[in-house]
């Protein structure tokens, strides 16, 4: 029988000015899965750059990532290995058509259990750069209570959301 | 509850503690997760699905015993083992982008995961759509991402299914291509109300 509803927004934030960083800190282990989606924009003069995402501030090398991007006329795939730089999204920056933002939905499942790594799997559309898809690890078997996104380049524009949700399963 | 913080510039809202919104939503339901314990497994189900909801989500974490390469998963509905299945798929390793899809196949062929050669405690992941899975008129459409990272070694991939009936879907069932789940393998299943 159904357990009952369940996909509770935790947080969310839309930045009114440009931002260094932003953080989800102190969440909780009460779920099974996070969400995270994040609508992005830096802005630095590119028409793309990185946006990292640090779990509980660990700036050791412990993660890597294989992603698969299609940019409108090629299809390529490629990793990071043990990289201190996070888990990364790709986003437009200011050379963008203004209003112009990146789309990603990651998910954190089962970023609570104590036994394993943790594995993160998202999805993108950059209207600049293409489709993007992403599975991560991060080498660690602590629950994940804290999310930071930073632009390493530059800030991360005005306008930009992000929103977390849990997701608890019976 | 969670807290939130921004470090300059955030117009930051919070739920729960926060407002007086709501913390839940009432469109997604939780119906039942399976972890697979210390013998591991060679299959999952689900099996009374109510046709209550709109669609179907499974999300989960996954890893075998298959010593040599990635395995992926086989997806079928209502112990249906005939030739109603197929499938397309987008995949990418690290370095070769490759599509694949078979028709009349018996199962739904799903994502990539880690087995026993690669990094210990990596687990791979995957969201599963099954839209639309109460309808009786018409075949059932699968979507899914999944895909995992061993540091050094990784997939992720798109995939589309179709099974080729218009019953509604009451019970999956997930099986590894190969070999068995370890423990701590998980899979929950989520009702989306329409």
């Amino acid at each position: 029988m159904p357990a009952g509803s369940t996909y509770t927004p935790i947080a969310t934030t839309t930045l009114g000015s440009a931002a260094a960083s932003y953080t989800f800190s102190s969440i909780s282990g009460s779920y099974t899965d996070l969400v995270l989606v994040c609508t992005t924009r830096v802005t630095g003069a590119v028409d793309n750059d990185d946006v990292l995402v640090t779990l509980n501030s660990d700036t050791g090398s412990n993660y890597s990532a294989t992603y698969l991007n299609g940019n409108g006329s090629t299809a390529t795939s490629g990793r990071n290995t043990s990289t201190s730089k996070g888990y990364w999204l790709y986003v437009v920056g200011n050379n963008a058509g203004s209003s112009t933002y990146t789309v990603d939905v990651i998910n954190f499942n089962n970023y609570s259990n104590s036994t394993t790594y943790k594995t993160i799997i998202s999805r993108t559309a950059n209207s600049s750069n293409g489709a993007a898809a992403r599975a991560g690890l991060w080498r660690s078997t602590a629950a994940i209570t804290s999310i930071t996104l930073n632009c390493p380049n530059s800030n991360l524009a005005a306008g930009s959301t992000f929103t977390l949700y849990g997701i608890a399963s019976a | 509850m969670p807290l939130i913080s921004t470090l300059s510039n955030a117009s930051a809202r919070g739920y729960g503690m926060f407002s007086g919104t709501p913390a839940a939503t009432n469109s997604y339901e939780s119906i039942a997760t399976v972890t697979v314990g210390a013998g591991g497994s060679s299959s999952i189900s689900f099996s009374s699905i109510p046709s209550t909801y709109k669609h179907l989500q499974v999300r989960g974490i996954i890893r075998d015993t298959r010593a040599t390469n990635p395995d992926s998963l086989l997806l079928t509905f209502n112990s249906d083992s005939s030739t109603n299945y197929s499938y397309h798929y987008l995949n990418g390793d690290g370095s070769i982008v490759d599509a694949a899809a078979a028709a009349s196949a018996t199962y739904i062929f799903l994502s990539r995961f880690p087995g026993a050669n690669q990094t210990a405690n990596a687990f791979g992941g995957i969201v599963i759509d099954m839209l639309e899975y109460a309808n009786t008129n018409t075949y059932k459409t699968t979507r899914s991402i999944g895909g995992y990272d061993s540091n050094g070694a990784g997939a992720v991939k798109l995939d589309s299914g179709n099974w080729r009936s218009t019953s509604a879907i009451t019970s999956l069932t997930l099986t590894p291509a190969n070999t068995s789940f370890v423990q701590y393998s998980s899979f929950a299943l989520y009702g989306i109300k329409g």
